[in-house]
C-alpha cells in the first residue's frame, strides 16, 4: 500500500501551490494524495429559528457546491497527473478536522499552503498554518 | 394584485397608527372596550380560580402534567441530568453529521424564546406578592416542568414533517394530529386546529405585543416619555428586516449578544451574592420558611405557593408547546436525545436564572420587614419595597443596591430578551399559521406582516385586555397540549425505554 498525504485544500492561490507541491512530492515517492476541504463550522454558534429549520437543506447545498466547483476539478487534475486522489469534505475547526483525519487515515504528511497576511491580521486571527503546524500528528509541510 | 392588496392595506395601518395621539387615545380606548367585552369571558375562564380559593385552575392543571410526567417516567429529569449535558456537549454527535444543527444551537435558540421579562419581572412579581417563600415553589415547579419539556419536545421531533427539500416543520399540532391517528385516538386533528388558534393568538399576544410594550416602558424609563409608536415602528422594521427580509446578520447578533447578557446577568447576581456570603444562608432560611409558614405573607402559604408555580411556568413555558416548535427542527436520529437535551431548559431557566433573581430580591433588603415582630410589611396585597418598587423596577433596585449601573444593563438585556423572544414567537406563529393554512411564500409572508403590524400596536398604545387575552391564550395552548401529552406519553416511554436500552448495551456509543 503506497503512502497518503492529505491536502489542505480551500481554493486560495496558497493552497494551490501547496496542492502543486504535493504532486510534485507524490509523484516521486509513489504516494496517493486526499484532497481535504473544510467548511468552518462551530457547534456552539447561535442560530435564529428559521436558520435550524434550513439548516439540513443548506448544509446540503453547501456540500454539493464544495463538490462541484472545488475539490472536484481538483481531484480531476491531480489524477490527469498521474497521482492517484480522493477527497473528504468536512464541517468542523479547520485545523482540528484536518488533523483529525490525517490520523484516522493515517496519513504520512500533510501539505498546507500558507497565505501571508500581514502580522496584524496574524497577530488577531492567526494563522491556519501556524496552527497546523502546532497540531499536526504527523508531519506538517508548509508551502509558502 | 394580492401584494398589492396587502401593502395598501399595511400603509392604511401605519397611518392609522402614526395619526395624532389624541385620535390614538380615542383609538386605545375603543380597542380596549371592544375586546374587553369581546374576550373577558374567555381570559376570566381561562384564569378562574378554584371555587372558593384563589388557586387558578391553570395553574394546577400545568403542575398536576408536570407531577404526571415526573412520576410516569420515574424522575427522568434527575436520572438523565448527567446524559443531556453530555449530548449538549456533542459526545454523542458523530462528527460526520457535523455541520447539521446540534443540540446545543437547539438548546440556546429554544432558551433564547423563553429567558426574557418572565426571568427578571415575572420573580419579582412573584417576590413582592408572595415573599422569599414563592421562590421555592418556583423551583419546585421548575424542576417538574423538567419532565413536561421532556415529553412534549420528545414528541415534536417525532412526528415532524419532513419535506422534499430537507426544510421541516413540527410541534404540537403536528403531533398531535399524527401521534392520535397512529394510536387510533379520535379528535386529533380538531385538538390540532384548536392549538394553532391560540398559538397563533398567543404569538401576536404575549410573544408579540407584550414585549414591544415592555421594551418601549424600558426606553422611555431611561431617556423620558416619547410616543410608544416611535419604538414600535423602530421594532417592527427591525423584527420585519430579520423575518422578511431575511437579515440574518441582525439577527445573529442578537442571539450572540441574548446568550452573553444572560451569562452578565447571572455573573453580577453571583457577585452579589459573594459580596453578601454572610446572608446566603440567611436567604434560603426565609425561602424555606416563607414556604411553609408565609411568614405572614398576604395570603400565607397558598399565596407564596400560588406566585411561585405561577411564575415558574410563565417564565420557561413547560407544557405549553411552544419548545416543541423550536427543537422539532433538529436533525436527529433518535427523538428522545431532543427531549433530554430539552429537560435543561426549565432548569437554566427557573431554576437557576430565576432562583439568583429571588435571591438577590432578598439579599439585598429590598422587602421591608417590621422591626416589632420581624415580619414583611404587608400593605395593599403585596409586600412593602425599599421605594415602592415592583416588577422590573424591583430587580432593578436590587441590583442597583450593588452597582449603581446595572439599571443601565438591565434595560439592554430586556429590550434584546424582548426582540429575541419576538423572533421565537414570529416563527412559532408561523408555524401554526402554515399548519393551518398550508405552507407557501405569499401565505408566510401575509403572517408576518401581520406580526410587524402588531409590533407597532403592542409599543404604541396600553391595551391591557389584549394582553390578558394574549396571555390568557399562550395558556389555553397548554390546555390543548397536555391533553396531547396524556394521550401520547406511553408513545415517549417507549422511546425512552428501547433507547435506554441500547445506550446501556453501547449499541449507541459516545464519539468523544
Amino acid at each position: 500500500m503506497s503512502a497518503k498525504y492529505v491536502v489542505a485544500c480551500d481554493g486560495s492561490k496558497a493552497s494551490g501551490r501547496a496542492l502543486k507541491f504535493a504532486i510534485e512530492q507524490a509523484k516521486s515517492s509513489g504516494a496517493s494524495l486526499l484532497l481535504v476541504h473544510v467548511l468552518e463550522w462551530s457547534p456552539y454558534s447561535f442560530l435564529t429559528p428559521e436558520e435550524i429549520e434550513e439548516r439540513h437543506k443548506r448544509r446540503n447545498e453547501e456540500l454539493e457546491r464544495a463538490k462541484t466547483a472545488l475539490i472536484d476539478p481538483l481531484v480531476e487534475s491531480t489524477r490527469a497527473e498521474g497521482v492517484e486522489a480522493t477527497s473528504i469534505i468536512r464541517y468542523g475547526h479547520v485545523t482540528e478536522t484536518i488533523a483529525d483525519i490525517a490520523e484516522k487515515e493515517a496519513a504520512k504528511q500533510i501539505f498546507i499552503g500558507r497565505t501571508g497576511h500581514s502580522n496584524l491580521v496574524k497577530i488577531v486571527f492567526g494563522s491556519v498554518a501556524a496552527a497546523m503546524a502546532q497540531i499536526a500528528p504527523v508531519p506538517c509541510t508548509i508551502v509558502p | 394584485m394580492k401584494k398589492n392588496k396587502l401593502l395598501a392595506g399595511v400603509t392604511a395601518l401605519g397611518l392609522a397608527v402614526l395619526s395624532s395621539s389624541a385620535l390614538a387615545q380615542s383609538v386605545d380606548e375603543t380597542v380596549n372596550q371592544m375586546f374587553s367585552s369581546a374576550t373577558g369571558w374567555f381570559v376570566n375562564f381561562i384564569f378562574s380560580p378554584f371555587p372558593g380559593t384563589s388557586f387558578p385552575w391553570i395553574v394546577a392543571w400545568l403542575v398536576v402534567a408536570a407531577t404526571v410526567f415526573t412520576l410516569y417516567f420515574g424522575f427522568i429529569q434527575f436520572r438523565a441530568f448527567k446524559h443531556s449535558i453530555s449530548l449538549v456537549k456533542g459526545d454523542y454527535s458523530d462528527p460526520n453529521d457535523a455541520g447539521e444543527v446540534s443540540h446545543f444551537q437547539a438548546l440556546a435558540t429554544a432558551l433564547s424564546g423563553t429567558v426574557g421579562l418572565g426571568n427578571i419581572a415575572g420573580v419579582a412579581v412573584a417576590v413582592g406578592i408572595g415573599g422569599p417563600g414563592a421562590t421555592f415553589w418556583m423551583i419546585l415547579a421548575g424542576l417538574m416542568g423538567m419532565a413536561s419539556k421532556f415529553t412534549e419536545c420528545t414528541l415534536g421531533v417525532k412526528y415532524r414533517n419532513e419535506y422534499a427539500d430537507g426544510t421541516v416543520s413540527g410541534g404540537p399540532m403536528y403531533y398531535l394530529t399524527k401521534g392520535f391517528a397512529e394510536r387510533g385516538l379520535p379528535g386529533g386533528r380538531f385538538l390540532a386546529i384548536l392549538f394553532s388558534v391560540f398559538c397563533i393568538l398567543g404569538a401576536l399576544g404575549g410573544g408579540n405585543m407584550f414585549q414591544a410594550n415592555q421594551a418601549h416602558q424600558q426606553i422611555s424609563g431611561i431617556v423620558g416619555g416619547y410616543p410608544g409608536w416611535i419604538t414600535g415602528l423602530v421594532f417592527a422594521g427591525v423584527v420585519f428586516a430579520v423575518i422578511v427580509g431575511g437579515l440574518k446578520s441582525i439577527a445573529r447578533v442578537t442571539e450572540k449578544v441574548v446568550p452573553f447578557m444572560g451569562i452578565l446577568y447571572v455573573g453580577a447576581a453571583i457577585v452579589i451574592l459573594i459580596m453578601n456570603y454572610d446572608k446566603i444562608g440567611w436567604a434560603f432560611g426565609q425561602i424555606f420558611a416563607g414556604a411553609f409558614t408565609g411568614l405572614g405573607v398576604a395570603g400565607g402559604l397558598v399565596g407564596a405557593l400560588i406566585q411561585g408555580f405561577k411564575r415558574a411556568a410563565f417564565s420557561n413555558e413547560a407544557g405549553v408547546g411552544s419548545a416543541a416548535i423550536a427543537h422539532s427542527a433538529v436533525r436527529t436520529k433518535e427523538p428522545i436525545t431532543e427531549g433530554f437535551v430539552s429537560l435543561l431548559e426549565p432548569f437554566i431557566d427557573t431554576v437557576v436564572i430565576c432562583t439568583m433573581t429571588a435571591l438577590v430580591i432578598i439579599i439585598t433588603g429590598q422587602l421591608l420587614v417590621d422591626p416589632a415582630t420581624g415580619l414583611y410589611l404587608v400593605e395593599g396585597g403585596r409586600i412593602v419595597t425599599e421605594g415602592g418598587t415592583s416588577g422590573v423596577g424591583l430587580t432593578s433596585a436590587a441590583f442597583a443596591n450593588a452597582f449603581s449601573w446595572f439599571p443601565y444593563v438591565l434595560a439592554v438585556a430586556v429590550i434584546l430578551f424582548a426582540f429575541s423572544t419576538m423572533i421565537s414567537w414570529s416563527y412559532y406563529g408561523l408555524k401554526a399559521w402554515t399548519y393551518l393554512f398550508g405552507e407557501g411564500k405569499s401565505k408566510e409572508i401575509t403572517f408576518k406582516v401581520i406580526f410587524c403590524i402588531f409590533v407597532v400596536i403592542g409599543a404604541a398604545a396600553n391595551l391591557g385586555p389584549v394582553i390578558d387575552f394574549s396571555d390568557a391564550a399562550i395558556f389555553a395552548m397548554a390546555v390543548v397540549n397536555i391533553i396531547g401529552l396524556y394521550c401520547l406519553m406511553p408513545i415517549v416511554k417507549r422511546e425512552l425505554n428501547s433507547y435506554l436500552s441500547r445506550l446501556k448495551s453501547g449499541e449507541i456509543k459516545k464519539f468523544k
